[in-house]
């Protein structure tokens, strides 16, 4: 198991590494002087060419990235003289449009991001799970075949229509909740949970369907392998043989998507933040799309990889948790 | 009910059906036998002639909602078609085990070698886990399992598929069934390991007194092992007869041809005689005969008689049954003419 969880973490730094350098690639073939976004419409070339200068976009790339690579580890400074200014680790950048550093902005958006995919997440995976095993148990019938309608409608639901209709009637039409306003758990915990309901249903419908299905997939299937035939040749209950023999089994690939897809959350859920007013990491994404932000898409950017790239690491752990075969190769 | 201590396992006109969208397959059609406590019976026939289904029936490992099983069996007397499947649950593994023609896919690759085993023996057994333990242990040592503390910690993918089908039959026979219904137990191994396995089955029904219901369609497996054979063929039974028979005096033109197609060293043909043609489609069965869209002696019947009319099983002596309509002179010109079996 060691040998392997190290093999991984050398896979991991590598795919960061290589990550990395595309992310800062990116950031450079935007085709736009990035000097010149750091000042106004009254810019005069002076300014341009000083702020160059500052923020280092003068240097070959090369020595920018180790620049950018270092300010992530030990922090940087930019510029020099008189006219400095410190950025510490980890320095993701300085964000001109918002005169702010970026590792601020992010440290401030990223736990919204965390409790609105954490909380969808816990509850897709309880109606999903759950109703994908009554879906299998029930193969064929009328609970099967209701439970798979209502999975495909959700399923076929974009998001946006999903958040936008609750909004409309929840909040708007029936005022059952106040405008969303989002308030940090510490400080107003009800105005809280107000705020991030809707949010966690409207991910949690899309999610839940998708999981209901894969769930009653995954049991059908491995209801049907030789191993559970002998389980039940073993004469053991068809409760033992459902939750020992089969449910492992088909846990891995509900797993593997799992960890994934809260990874892709954890990134920035764009459409559900932006239509809850959410001031989590894919609004942050956005506004510094619109805005033209270089250093704080990059560091969006940056920031939802890595939480894939760890995601797929604690996935790959798990799986070798759940499946000896893994493990032991 | 027939009550005759002497019989594990008796099989009364069973049927299994399959409700398909296609239709209704017949699987098992009419199929009877009786097992004899210790002895073995061999089931033979090509894949789909209803084997191993009938064998999963008696089980009561048909669970799918389309299959519809009728007849009766007699498991020691007692009636488990239509039975509690909670009653038949609590004799499976414990007085009828099975083990399965692919032990890799048979056994769960997710649980050691040693949990599968103490699994089986806690289902049926009040005992301590450390006395579960030592008798699959023991289990393991007596079905010649090398070193089997560390075995016991593996996984099934780490062993050998000698090893892995010598771990199954130490599984089924754990709870010293009275009846193992072994399904193609040596088909998915290498030919040496084969032997040794059959071996192995031998031995352990001298020590054990099991009745060994052998599903194959290797006819040397069969000469090795079988006191009796059924031959079954489109899901219904063609020939019935102790194995000595079924050798030397095959009654049926689909034995024949299973006999033929067995390679010979001593033959000086370079060729073998595989039956033409493929079994038929159990949706659809043919009207007469299941034999004989690809019987070669059909025209030496008259009336078309195979073609409209499924023979009966009718004795051809004490102990031997088969259904053909070729009357007994006709069969015995056919045999000495193409010398099958010992004439």
């Amino acid at each position: 198991m060691f040998p392997y969880i190290v093999r991984r973490i050398f896979v991991m730094i590598l795919m960061l590494t290589i990550l990395s350098i595309i992310t800062f690639l990116l950031f450079n073939a935007v085709p736009t002087d990035p000097a010149k976004l750091t000042c106004g419409k009254t810019c005069t070339p002076e300014i341009v060419a000083a702020n160059r200068i500052r923020l280092g976009l003068d240097q070959p790339l090369y020595v920018q990235y180790i620049e950018w690579i270092k300010g992530i580890f030990v922090g940087r400074t930019y510029g020099s003289g008189t006219a400095t200014f410190d950025c510490s680790a980890p320095c993701l950048g300085y964000s001109f449009r918002n005169g702010e550093e970026v590792t601020t902005m992010i440290v401030d958006a990223l736990p919204v991001t965390l409790y609105l995919a954490i909380g969808a997440f816990v509850l897709w995976m309880l109606i999903g799970i759950s109703s994908g095993i009554v879906a299998a148990k029930n193969h064929g019938n009328w609970k099967d075949r209701t439970i798979m309608g209502i999975s495909l409608i959700g399923y076929s639901l974009p998001v946006f229509f999903v958040g936008l209709l609750l909004l409309i009637f929840v909040i708007v039409r029936w005022n059952l909740l106040p405008y969303p306003d989002y308030a940090s758990p510490f400080e107003d915990p009800v105005a809280f949970f107000q705020t991030m309901l809707l949010p966690w249903l409207t991910l949690a419908i899309l999610y839940a369907a998708y999981y209901t299905r894969l769930t009653r997939s995954q049991m059908l299937e491995t209801m049907g392998e030789d191993y559970i035939r002998t389980a039940r040749a073993k004469g053991l209950s068809e409760r033992v043989v459902f939750r020992k023999h089969a449910f492992r089994a088909g846990l891995t690939p509900i797993v593997t998507s799992a960890g994934l897809d809260l990874a892709g959350l954890l990134g920035g859920a764009v459409i559900t933040e932006y239509i809850f007013s959410l001031p989590g990491l894919g609004r942050l994404a956005i506004g510094a799309v619109t805005e033209y932000d270089l250093p704080t898409i990059t560091a969006t950017v940056l920031v939802a990889a890595v939480f894939v790239i760890v995601a797929n690491l604690i996935v790959d752990i798990l799986y070798a948790a759940i499946d000896p075969r893994v493990r032991l190769s | 009910m027939t009550i005759d201590s002497n019989l594990i396992l008796e099989v009364k006109n069973l049927n299994v059906e399959f409700t398909t969208d296609d239709g209704i397959v017949h699987a098992v059609n009419n199929v009877s036998y009786k097992v004899e406590r210790g002895k073995t019976l061999a089931i033979v026939g090509e894949s789909g002639s209803g084997k191993s289904v009938s064998s999963l029936a008696v089980m009561g490992l048909l669970t799918a909602s389309n299959s519809k099983i009728t007849g009766e069996v007699f498991f020691n007397g007692k009636e488990l078609v239509g039975a509690d499947p909670e009653e038949v649950r609590k004799l499976r593994g414990d007085e009828m085990a099975m083990i399965f023609q692919d032990p890799l896919s048979a056994l769960h690759p997710y649980y050691t070698i040693g949990d599968q085993l103490i699994e089986a023996v806690l289902v049926h057994n009040k005992v301590k886990d450390s006395e579960a333990r030592s008798r699959a242990a023991e289990m393991l040592t007596r079905v010649g399992i090398p070193s089997v503390e560390q075995r016991m910690n593996e996984y099934p993918h780490q062993l050998s598929g000698g090893m892995r089908q010598r771990v199954m039959i130490a599984m089924a026979l754990i709870n010293g069934p009275e009846l193992l219904i072994a399904d193609e137990p040596t088909t998915a191994l290498d030919v040496t390991v084969q032997a040794q396995i059959l071996d192995l089955l031998r031995e352990l029904q001298k020590e054990f007194g099991t009745a060994i219901v052998l599903i194959t369609h290797d006819l040397g497996v069969v000469a090795d092992l079988a006191d009796e054979v059924l031959v079954m063929y489109g899901g219904s039974a063609v020939e019935h007869a102790p194995v000595r028979e079924i050798f030397y005096e095959p009654q049926m033109p689909y034995t024949w041809g299973l006999l033929a197609s067995i390679p010979q060293i001593s033959a000086k043909k370079e060729q073998l005689d595989p039956i033409p043609g493929s079994p038929p489609s159990l949706l659809n069965l043919p009207m007469g005969c299941v034999f004989a869209p690809r019987c070669t002696f059909k025209a030496q019947v008259s009336d078309d008689a195979c073609a409209n009319k499924f023979p009966d099983l009718l004795a051809v002596s004490v102990d031997h049954e088969a259904r053909c309509h070729l009357t007994e002179s006709q069969r015995t010109a056919i045999r000495s003419e193409r010398k099958i079996g010992k004439v």
